[in-house]
């Protein structure tokens, strides 16, 4: 049994310490929005924010996170940046297939807690998420309008 | 004009399925052969244009059935809040369809497109409307269905109007519409359509009711937002991954390394059994499934279990020996004629004339699908002998036939549900042993209970049908001034319209889309094609053929420039004068770029130049030129502009996006995708081995919608196939070095 805080809330879960992250939220807590990829952190479909810091859930194991506080897209648009993020995302129309966007979302949610005026280099840096539909030029036009608004 | 042509993809599945001819052995083999059956995906295909090849001709039970696409309530259910479900023919993957959808018939019945709610529609006779076929694909969706669509809006919006006249006593002609509801303005009345609905499905529909004047749309020929921004933008789309029905377990799988192996002993079984949440080990046709409380014990114990793997009997079974350098050296030793694909003038006399002539030959590698979202399935045998699967799919009557075929009961008995798709691409048709839902049906029935199968990005990389690998060799004759009069061209290999549609056709059509068909006037010339059969499970790839074949024929004809003296730009201008819908667009996308210049150029310091590129897939034109820089011996694209000729634009937004997304996968495959096979295994199995395209890579993309008013023409796919060769005669304007072998990335830029 382990202890979470998940979107600020205390959740008990069933499963293995070495479980990953992702399959604790998307099979034991039914929180689908985080995406599983590729299980090698490449492709940063899963990302989430521990303690603010975008981390791909595929190869974090649940144990690990014990005490942290998690964050994952259901709640993104509680915080006031994630919030801004998810209205640039749909005015700028990023989504296509959109299976990558959840941790796309969170991924820019991120730099922009801790970056809140990223230069371009920074958002190459930090967007490294990788979208098959090539919907990049839109991320990036989401990032900086999210900065600005 | 040209003499035979035989343009591709589009040839086949952009005309009526009635004209088309199926192979019947390849009917055949499907009830010979059972479980995962031998290209049961291509068999299906030819089974269903069979039976629409009948109808037409009036034949059977069918023959009485509605025309597809004129049943209102097969398609269309009006709530009692305003909203209107549409279940749409066509599966949305990111293309933007069921936007698309909602605006045809929104605008023809009079509701908001942002009021509808857009799902897949079930298998049914009704959804067959694709050219007489029902799939997701060939850039189709929009152009094949845009009539029957609109119609199908006016005939709902002319039962509501009738139901009102009815309701309100006043004849028909008094009554006008705004958005969701019946007006009669002389009293001042209204009827929402929600009032009206019961009424109207009682009506007759009238075959007859009038469209609206197209000068006074609203939504068609509008960026319309997409419907599913927000949820795309919140983690609530639900896709295949993400569905669970009650009592489900959970699978892992594990296939054997080559297709045609199958489980031998499990070293460690009861070892296995007894991990954590593991309810049993189940042996598949060409796989090992473990099954449990969740899908990561699933998988882990899947991983832990030792299987021994034995040579089988498969069709498809891929030698042991092997490896795709290989192929393309079998491709490249072929020497063989072929048979013409294209043909005009005297190719003899021409090349005796020609002042000069070069020769060169091209590659292209496999490529996987790499849709983000990995293959999975839900399988759940019912009470009363149905069987619902929730699968990923391109084309749901063609898995439900082979779903039936699986679980050995009628296929009228499988409710296929498909769910959107995380990116597909040419993904989810049906391919010999590339897709999980069979194992599901399988796994389900063996325990008695739903089961979800997910495949891993592994098993996925391990079971994924491939764009095929290419091969053509060049040889062109320029005249004294240095322009091309003699062209032969040669494409070597196998396509899956071959494959799967036309094998007893001396010409593949997939293998010369890109080569032949091109508007360029020379004088005389031939494209042949030389079949050469090949080992792995191959695909239909976003632009199939185009994705490689324009990037032969658009860098040999910069070659040509070259070797003729010539402005590649110049050059193409001047082959275009009888083609003035091309030669507009050429001179769009220079213009957009701020007027042609190869170069190099400096900017910043920092040397670049451009190449062009035309391409004439799926219906439209596409013009396209990329400006590069080299770095580190890396390529770097900076710029990439694409005019795009689709005759009239539905949602000019939407296929800026498609254009965009075109472009990225097109350079992605330029620069840096290839599978390769050693000893008959795939050697990429994940994304650190095939890499795809980064947003640290991707250039800014500018679009142009050109509208020469030509016939609706496809959006998906055109706007790949410019992209490598415009990137490839970049390069060489920039360090003179020719490439002709993709990925871009296995080339040593030596400047």
């Amino acid at each position: 049994m382990l202890e979470l805080s998940i979107n600020g809330e205390t959740r008990q879960v069933e499963a293995e310490g070495d479980t990953p992250l992702l399959w604790v939220l998307r099979d034991t807590l039914g929180m689908t929005g985080t995406k599983y990829g590729c299980g090698i952190a490449q492709c940063g479909a899963c990302t989430v924010l521990v303690d603010g810091t975008a981390t791909r859930a595929c190869v974090t194991p649940a144990e690990s996170v014990v005490g942290a506080q998690v964050t994952t897209i259901e709640a993104v648009e509680r915080d006031p940046v994630g919030a801004k993020v998810v209205e640039a995302w749909v005015s700028n129309q990023v989504a296509q297939c959109g299976y990558c966007q959840s941790g796309q979302v969170m991924a820019a949610t991120a730099l922009l807690k801790q970056t809140p005026k990223p230069s371009e280099e920074d958002i190459t840096a930090a967007m490294t998420n990788l979208c098959r539909c090539g919907t990049y030029n839109a991320i990036a036009a989401a990032v900086r309008q999210a900065a600005t608004a | 004009m040209d003499g035979m042509i035989n343009p591709g993809t589009e040839a086949l599945l952009g005309s009526q399925a009635a004209e088309v001819t199926i192979p019947e052995t390849g009917v055949a083999n499907l009830s010979r052969r059972g479980l995962f059956g031998v290209g049961a995906g291509a068999l299906l295909l030819g089974v269903m244009v069979k039976s629409r090849a009948a109808r037409a001709q009036g034949e059977g039970l069918a023959a009485a059935a509605p025309r597809p696409g004129t049943q209102v309530a097969a398609f269309l259910e009006i709530r009692q809040d305003g909203k209107v479900r549409l279940l749409s023919p066509f599966v949305e993957g990111g293309q933007g369809v069921a936007t698309a959808m909602a605006q045809i018939v929104g605008e023809e019945l009079d509701v908001e497109p942002a009021n509808f709610i857009v799902d897949c529609a079930p298998p049914g006779a009704d959804y067959m409307i694709v050219n007489g076929r029902r799939l997701t694909g060939g850039s189709l969706s929009v152009r094949s269905s845009y009539g029957t669509m609109r119609q199908l809006g006016a005939t709902t919006r002319n039962m509501l109007v009738r139901a009102a006249a009815a309701r309100l006593n006043v004849p028909e002609a008094e009554l006008t519409t705004e958005p969701g509801k019946v007006l009669h303005r002389t009293s001042n009345r209204s009827l929402t359509y929600a009032e009206l609905v019961a009424d109207a499905m009682k009506l007759q529909p009238s075959e007859v009711a009038s469209l609206r004047d197209p000068a006074t749309f609203r939504w068609i020929g509008k960026p319309v937002p997409r419907l599913d921004a927000r949820d795309k933008s919140t983690g609530r789309a639900q896709y295949a991954i993400d569905l669970k029905v009650e009592n489900m377990l959970q699978a892992a799988v594990t296939h054997a390394p080559r297709l045609g192996q199958e489980p031998g002993t499990l070293a460690n079984e009861a070892e296995v059994r007894g991990m954590p949440g593991v309810h049993s080990i189940q042996k598949l046709p060409g796989a090992v499934a473990v099954l449990a409380d969740s899908w990561w014990r699933a998988r882990k114990a899947a991983e832990a279990l030792q299987v021994t793997w034995t040579e089988g009997q498969h069709a498809r079974a891929l030698p042991a020996d092997f490896s795709s350098t290989a192929m393309l050296a079998k491709l490249r030793a072929e020497k063989g004629t072929g048979a013409p694909a294209e043909e005009n003038g005297d190719l003899d006399a021409a090349f005796a004339g020609a002042a000069k002539t070069i020769e060169a030959e091209y590659d292209a590698p496999y490529l996987a699908h790499a849709q983000i979202e990995p293959p999975s399935a839900i399988a759940r045998f019912n009470g009363d002998g149905t069987l619902d699967l929730w699968v990923p799919n391109q084309a749901p009557e063609m898995f439900q036939a082979v779903a039936a075929q699986v679980a050995g009961i009628p296929q009228e008995k499988v409710k296929i549900h498909s769910p959107i798709l995380g990116g597909f691409f040419g993904r989810h048709f049906l391919y010999d042993g590339a897709a999980p839902f069979p194992q599901a049906i399988l796994l389900s029935r063996a325990v008695n209970r739903p089961v979800k199968v997910l495949w891993t990005r592994e098993e996925e990389f391990l079971r994924d049908g491939l764009r095929p690998i290419g091969f053509a060799r060049f040889k062109g004759g320029l005249d004294a001034n240095g322009m091309p009069v003699a062209l032969h061209a040669v494409a070597i290999g196998e396509g899956p319209i071959g494959r799967y549609f036309t094998p007893d056709r001396p010409v593949d059509s997939s293998m010369v889309e890109g080569i032949a068909g091109k508007p360029y006037s020379i004088a005389a010339k031939r494209v042949d094609c030389v079949k050469v059969l090949q080992a792995p499970v191959i695909s239909f790839w976003r632009s199939v053929g185009h994705s490689m074949n324009d990037f032969f024929y658009e860098s040999f004809l910069d070659e040509m420039a070259i070797a003729g003296g010539r402005d590649p730009y110049e050059m193409r201008l001047a082959m275009l004068g009888d083609k003035p819908r091309q030669a507009t667009l050429l001179r769009a996308v220079a213009e957009m770029s701020g007027g042609w210049k190869r170069g190099p150029f400096e900017v910043d310091g920092v040397r670049r130049a451009r190449g062009v590129a035309m391409a004439s897939p799926f219906g439209s034109e596409v013009a396209t030129i990329a400006e590069v820089s080299v770095a580190d011996a890396e390529i770097r694209v900076h710029d990439i502009w694409v005019a795009i000729d689709p005759g009239r634009a539905v949602n000019p937004a939407m296929i800026e996006a498609q254009v965009q997304s075109a472009a990225a996968i097109g350079l992605s495959s330029s620069l840096l995708e290839e599978v390769t096979y050693e000893g008959g295994e795939p050697q990429q199995r994940n994304f650190d081995t095939y890499p795809i395209l980064p947003l640290a890579r991707m250039p800014r993309i500018h679009v142009r919608v050109v509208e020469s008013g030509a016939a609706l023409g496809g959006i998906g796919e055109p706007g790949v196939p410019g992209v490598p060769p415009a990137v490839a005669n970049a390069v060489a304007a920039l360090t003179g070095e020719r490439i002709r072998s993709l990925p871009m990335s296995k080339t040593r830029l030596g400047s």
